[in-house]
């Protein structure tokens, strides 16, 4: 497809994806013959495959240069070997906090393991996409296993309920996302991103604002951002705790590629389109998320509003429509996801069997009952509202800081004003924990292996606000401009 | 003779009237399924029509993939229909309300 611009690369680079659909397989297999006398293997079998994945991905998938693999289809670059480690430390904290949850309320199911690889792959797919084809078959199969896990505690009736909620509405976007594509493909003649980008910026067609309409309203629904965020709440407390915790993080991270790879790159050329659109959309969650948490009584609902509203500083990032944007949003991805997967650890860490832990009046006096649980989940929610010195500060710092530069101050005033706002949610929290009185509630169980992981995330969570720079050089180092 | 427009107008007929029947339907979740069909349907004709347009066939290889993961996403679908069904005995679109707020 794209005669001799870049280097073709080896096959060596694509290893990652690879290890990841025939340990998928393989797992599968082992379930159906052992997964009934054994029941900890499937688990076991995943952690295994997710590290070597780990070490797979630092030997082959890591390039310092750009190459082009499968006909153009697949790209590798630094950013894409950054990413793809991120996924798989994130995929296996994420099934790690899970475990004893599953265990406790009999979802023994080995099939959650393997759809929890499968929907990796799709975001592994969606991050070395470099085709509309690509892109799609990507977050198909991200979204078609989601659905799969949402609806996973077949016993539940919300569960049930908030599956179809999210499969429809998944659905309808996934058909917008393709007329979407379909109106690109026909004004210029071509499904691979590079060319795409070419053609656009040598003469961009009137039309094209149509396409773009359609895969930007896509794109706001994946990220669940206003107006398109109606499924994010109902989806965030109607799944299991753990499947949650996974549509909050790891698939954060495929979100973000799909606007790198589609907006960032493949219409690079006119970016005064799709920045205004983005704008739009960012401002409005921002708004919504902040306003509409304040509301909630559900700790899973509040941190629902709550990704709402970082999915619209994510978009500021990339409104800006500047390498720095992107850089920024990227930190800011990073941060979020390393952050939201402790609260959720946490979530999981206080629930029991029969008991969810699910309201935020669950963790009143928590400080009294267990003062070291009290103390990281302050961390966190300190984190996530942007108090310094913890990474969520830095991580919404940049953003602000590439808006100024982009010359965008009132979207930058905005930000800032609305966090604010959005600090009192957060602080409620920690009020109920350290000045509210315990009543009856139990003391939190010991699982010292959990609490182990939990500290080291929290650590990671404050260390990395003490330290900011490393994680920004890195991002810097993988988007160079 | 059959132009470029009028295949894109039978598509974005197609598409609106998928979209219409999306938000119209109160009733049955059965239906939503098809106008979702119905949706993916319209961007496939999109495809075809632009493909044949252009003279390559790019577009029609697409159109392969997406009826591909159109009947796998139908799967799931009623897979999820099932499980809802057992448990409330009603695909009713509107008993879908316990989730609020």
């Amino acid at each position: 497809m794209m005669p001799g611009a870049l280097p073709s690369g080896p096959l060596a680079l694509a290893i990652p994806e690879m290890w990841l659909a025939g340990s998928a397989c393989l797992i599968l297999l082992c379930d159906v013959y052992f997964g009934s006398t054994r029941r900890s293997l499937t688990a076991t079998l995943t952690m295994l495959a997710l590290t070597i994945g780990v070490a797979l991905t630092g030997q082959y998938g890591l390039s310092t240069q750009r190459f082009l693999l499968f006909n153009g289809l697949y790209v590798a670059d630094p950013l894409a070997g950054f990413l793809k480690m991120a996924a798989f430390v994130a995929m296996a904290t994420a099934i790690f906090y899970s475990q004893d949850y599953l265990e406790q309320r009999a979802i023994r199911g080995g099939e959650y393991y393997v759809l929890c690889l499968t929907a990796l792959l799709g975001i592994f797919v969606l991050i070395s996409a470099n085709s509309l084809l690509t892109v799609y078959l990507g977050i198909e199969l991200l979204s078609l296993s989601l659905y799969a896990l949402v609806a996973f505690d077949r016993d539940s009736g919300i569960a049930a309920e908030a599956a179809t909620k999210y499969f429809v509405l998944g659905a309808i976007s996934s058909g917008i996302l393709l007329y979407g594509m379909s109106m690109l493909y026909g004004l210029t003649g071509t499904l691979d991103l590079d060319r795409l980008s070419t053609i656009v910026r040598s003469g961009p067609d009137a039309a094209l604002i149509i396409g773009v309409a359609f895969v930007v309203a896509a794109i706001a629904f994946k990220f669940g951002a206003v107006p398109f965020h109606m499924w994010v709440p109902d989806v965030y407390e109607g799944a299991p705790t753990s499947v949650t915790l996974f549509i909050a993080t790891v698939s954060n991270l495929g979100s973000f590629a799909l606007i790198l790879r589609l907006l960032a790159h493949g219409l690079a050329g006119t970016p005064a389109i799709w920045t205004q659109m983005l704008m739009a959309v960012a401002v409005l969650s921002l708004l919504v998320g902040n306003l509409g948490a304040i509301a909630q009584t559900n700790i899973k609902r509040m941190l629902a509003y709550s990704a709402i509203a970082n999915a619209g500083f994510v978009l500021l990032g990339f409104a800006s429509g500047v390498n720095a944007g992107y850089q920024a949003a990227l930190n800011f991805t990073i941060a979020y996801v390393i952050t939201t997967l402790a609260s959720f650890g946490m979530i999981l860490m206080l629930s029991r069997s029969g008991f969810e832990h699910d309201q935020i009046a669950d963790f009143k006096g928590l400080a009294s009952r267990d003062p070291l649980l009290a103390a990281m989940m302050l961390a966190l929610m300190f984190s996530t509202a942007g108090v310094p010195p913890f990474i969520g500060f830095w991580a919404k710092l940049w953003i602000i800081q590439a808006l100024l530069g982009s010359r965008h101050a009132w979207l930058a005033t905005f930000a800032v004003l609305i966090s604010v706002v959005g600090a009192f949610y957060y602080l409620r929290v920690v009020w109920y924990m350290y000045f509210e009185a315990a009543g009856d509630r139990p003391v939190p169980e010991a699982r010292a292996r959990m609490r182990f992981i939990l500290v080291i995330n929290t650590v990671a969570v404050t260390v990395m606000g003490v330290l900011p720079n490393a994680l920004l050089r890195i991002c810097e180092r993988v988007l160079p401009p | 003779m059959i132009t470029l427009a009028h295949l894109l107008t039978l598509s974005a007929v197609l598409f609106a009237l998928s979209v219409a029947g999306i938000f119209l339907n109160r009733k049955n979740l059965l239906l939503l399924l098809m106008c979702i069909e119905l949706l993916l349907l319209a961007a496939n004709f999109n495809f075809v029509a632009f493909s044949r347009y252009l003279g390559q066939l790019d577009g029609q290889i697409f159109v392969f993939f997406v009826l591909t993961v159109a009947a796998a996403e139908s799967a799931i679908g009623l897979a999820i229909l099932v499980v809802l069904f057992r448990e409330r005995r009603s695909i009713n679109v509107e008993e879908l309300d316990q989730l609020r707020g």
